[in-house]
């Protein structure tokens, strides 16, 4: 793996989130305002001070306008950028790379979606024109080819995976209802779970992830200017992204009972970090739930469950808040919601709050080391962005 | 002398029982699924014909409902079915009787030294509550012609009338096709298709006893009842009519008639196909010893046993077009770009996929950078329209726009190598499993901005 990461070298000194949701009362800008603004807050510093800026959207506006008309920015660079899903991640990977090169001191990266708006059910795409040959099947149909390829090569019955996944479900929603900031903060029966309406295949409206407005930022710095803009700084230790081929959607050698562009993401992001042993050395992680099979998958992806064993670890709460290493505490893409540009800076801001000591009710005891993963396309083509956070070094 | 070589038939897979329409009518109608039109049936029963078939050289299309009013129909089947770029390529239609013209045309072309596909397919769709609706139906036969030496059946007689009647009509704006009064079209007909018949016959040099079947095809239901005893013709020389099982498939009606016929016939059997519309035409055929060698894969017996027939008449008002329906909420699809579409043509139309020369791994679609070895511009074109395959894996999307959900859709793998993504149709959700057999099959996706969406789709074995 060619990267050689920036470890230590960059810090995150400030952020902020907005409420996620079906936000009729906000506007894509009112959003980008409301994180922008409480990112400046919390890094304690004034929009004069940013130097440059790195906007994540996939449909909500195009160009570095989307952001410096709302927030009249002063001519300032404003990179507008996306990567389907991973897009929130991919402004903070851009963002980082800036400090540490040494062309900017202090940055901000800022994700933002209004999906609500357009009256449809799940998401749209906005494919160029084309020839019209591809298969026309929705997100959560894509997600649902995990479920029984899983299932059969490691012989649990489809009920029992059933199960599992509505396991999935249960522990995010009761993460998200200690979260005010999540769309669903209500905890859910995990009989109600079971028995909701079909999407695709054997998910149903319960295992996929909220439709939401939202906008979350961070403002970063060199690490060794962190101490001025805040007390307590969180530190980054890796960042990896990686675009696969697209070869599971066309070689007959693909199973669907992993992303090999997560294991490739997961691996070089480790590296950066000098994380040996993902099971025992990250104390929790925001992962791209988009459905529930596809936390499932993650959990072996990333080396936090052996081959064939996730299924199993989910059973036995490992993953819970209060579990040896709790997955998605702020409720996940499934209760926190999915504005697609925003995800991956809220994975961050969870991390941000967790390692800070201001999780509240969903505090975890002593973290060292949170991992964000956020994902884009589908099993078999796809994208993958690993995050390693902690503490100072 | 000119002969039919090869042929081929295609019923769709979904009936409606005429219980359903309320109307008192017994057996059940053929009816295109969604996802079909004239010329994606077309190219069923034409696949048929040319498998193991000669190569063409001239391709006639003719049907009632074309999918474009102005864009050559036969192109798409052209493209659809990988013919030569130098066939003569055209459309007839305009009357029901524009089936059996072609077939005439057809063995004129195969008297002047070429080899036409003659393709016939109609989707006949009639004013809710009446005659039509219940006693149509979709279907679509093909024949190709050729010199006599190879035919399977030879032209041996044939006849026109032409006269102008009304008995039925449409006008380009009209939804639905009008009737005149039913006896007053039998009583102008009857006598018209009498003389198309004997003279058929006297060009034959055959007397009606002499004829095994006779089929008998006509715009007005009292012809089709009344004419063999008008013509003084035993009741086991009456062709099936497939009234029961079909409805009248408009212009492909005779010749999905004499697809039948030709399915049980033996060397040395006449056969007379008689269809009437403002006139007549009627063709003789004799059979010969090729017969057993030159059926196709599939008989018009085993496309009727291979059915769905609990579809719900709303369901079919749907398809057609007719009954005005809650859409989804979902963005309505882009039509389709002509450039790509061009680009892809093979791909799309053909179901061309390809084959990297450098280390042989299948790749679909065509890639230009190998998905297997990475080798660049290495790629051969090779057809997996008729290959076997089998699902990988699968769901049932509820969320996808369709106008029968849920949405099939599998991964696919070819036995000779390659993967795809596609839609399942034809298909029972709940008897699909991994492992399934799976053909692919030429379909419409959609229609949008007026552009028809071809592409190919898998569905069970039929």
């Amino acid at each position: 793996m060619a990267s050689k990461g920036i470890r230590d070298r960059v810090a995150i000194v400030g952020m902020g989130c907005t409420a996620f949701g079906e936000r009729w009362d906000k506007s894509a800008s009112d959003l980008l305002i409301d994180a922008a603004g409480d990112a400046y807050a919390s890094a304690k510093v004034d929009p004069e001070q940013i130097d440059a800026y790195w906007l994540g959207t996939t449909g909500s506006g195009v160009s570095g306008l989307t952001l410096s008309l709302p927030l009249k920015i002063q001519y300032k660079p404003v990179t507008r950028l996306e990567n389907m899903c991973a897009t929130g991640s991919e402004a903070l990977r851009n963002a980082c790379y800036a400090v540490a090169s040494g062309a900017y001191d202090v940055v901000m990266a800022i994700g933002v979606e209004k999906l609500k708006d357009s009256g449809f059910s799940g998401l749209t795409g906005n494919a160029p024109p084309n020839d019209g040959t591809e298969t026309g099947i929705t997100a959560p149909a894509n997600f649902s080819f995990l479920a029984p390829a899983y299932a059969k090569k490691y012989g649990v019955e489809m009920d029992q995976l059933k199960d599992v996944i509505s396991r999935i479900a249960w522990k995010n929603h009761y993460n998200g209802a200690r979260n005010e900031r999540a769309q669903f903060r209500k905890e859910v029966p995990i009989e109600k779970i079971k028995a909701s309406p079909k999407v695709a295949g054997c998910l149903g409206i319960f295992d996929c992830s909220g439709v939401s407005d939202g906008a979350a930022a961070a403002v970063v710095c060199r690490a060794e200017d962190a101490h001025k803009y805040n007390d307590n700084p969180i530190f980054v230790k890796a960042l990896s992204f990686i675009a696969g081929p697209a070869e599971g959607s066309m070689r007959q050698d693909y199973d669907f009972t992993t992303f090999p562009e997560v294991v490739a993401s997961a691996k070089d992001a480790y590296d950066q970090a000098g994380v040996v042993d993902a099971r025992e050395e990250i104390s929790m992680a925001e992962v791209h739930d988009c459905f529930t099979p596809t936390e499932l998958v993650l959990m072996e992806d990333l080396g936090f469950s052996a081959r064939g064993q996730a299924w199993k670890d989910v059973m036995d709460g490992r993953f819970d808040l209060a579990g040896a290493q709790p997955v998605n505490p702020d409720g996940g893409l499934k209760s926190f919601g999915h504005p697609i540009g925003a995800s991956g800076l809220r994975m961050m801001y969870e991390m941000w709050l967790q390692l800070r000591g201001e999780a509240g009710p969903r505090q975890i005891k002593n973290p060292k080391l949170g991992l964000t993963h956020n994902l884009g396309g589908a099993p078999g083509r796809c994208v993958s962005f690993v995050s390693v956070v902690g503490q100072a070094a | 002398m000119a002969g039919i070589l090869r042929y081929g038939s295609y019923v769709p897979y979904f009936r409606l029982q005429r219980t359903a329409l309320g109307d008192g009518g017994r057996g059940e109608r053929a009816v295109a699924s969604y996802d079909e039109d004239t010329a994606s049936m077309a190219v069923e029963a034409a696949r048929d014909a040319l498998h193991g078939g000669p190569a063409v050289d001239a391709l006639l299309f003719s049907t009632t409902s074309p999918p474009y009013a102005e864009k050559l129909n036969a192109a798409t089947l052209q493209a659809a079915l990988s013919l030569p770029k130098g066939v003569t390529a055209l459309d007839t239609g305009g009357s029901s009787r524009a089936g059996l013209s072609s077939l005439l045309v057809g063995s004129d072309l195969a008297a002047a030294g070429r080899i036409p596909l003659v393709c016939l397919a109609d989707l006949s769709v009639g004013a809710p509550g009446g005659a039509r609706e219940s006693g149509g139906g979709d279907a679509a036969a093909a024949f190709i012609f050729g010199d006599d030496s190879e035919a399977i059946a030879r032209i041996v007689g044939r006849a026109s009338f032409t006269e102008e009647v009304l008995d039925t009509w449409r006008t380009p704006e009209m939804a639905f096709p009008r009737q005149w009064e039913e006896r007053f079209g039998a009583e102008v007909m009857l006598p018209i298709l009498g003389d198309t018949l004997k003279r058929a016959l006297q060009s034959a040099g055959l007397k009606p006893d002499q004829v095994s079947k006779v089929i008998v095809d006509s715009t007005n239901p009292r012809v089709n009842r009344e004419f063999l005893g008008m013509a003084k013709l035993k009741p086991e020389q009456a062709a099936d009519d497939l009234s029961a099982s079909v409805g009248r498939a408009g212009a492909a009606h005779a010749g999905l008639m004499l697809a039948k016929a030709l399915d049980g016939a033996a060397p040395g059997d006449r056969i007379v196909a008689l269809c009437g519309a403002d006139g007549a035409d009627a063709i003789v055929l004799e059979v010969t010893d090729k017969i057993g060698k030159g059926r196709p894969r599939r008989g018009v017996e085993r496309w009727l046993s291979s059915k769905r027939n609990d579809l719900a008449y709303n369901t079919y008002l749907k398809w057609r077009g007719i009954l005005p329906f809650e859409p989804p909420r979902r963005p309505d699809p882009d039509r389709p770009a002509g450039p790509p579409m061009q680009r892809s043509e093979h791909w799309k139309f053909g179901f061309i996929g390809g084959r990297c020369t450098s280390c042989g791994a299948a790749n679909l679609p065509p890639q230009r950078v190998c998905v297997m070895c990475g080798a660049v511009d290495q790629m051969a074109e090779e057809p997996y329209a008729d290959a076997d395959c089998k699902i990988a894996t699968y769901t049932l999307d509820y969320l996808a726009y369709s106008m029968q959900p849920p949405v099939v859709a599998a991964v696919v793998d070819f036995a000779k190598g390659g993967r795809i993504n596609c839609q399942l149709t034809d298909v029972d959700p709940q008897q699909v499993e991994i492992g399934n057999e799976l053909e692919m099959t030429f379909r419409k996706m959609y229609t949008a901005g007026g552009v028809h969406n071809y592409f190919w789709k898998a569905r069970p074995k039929r």
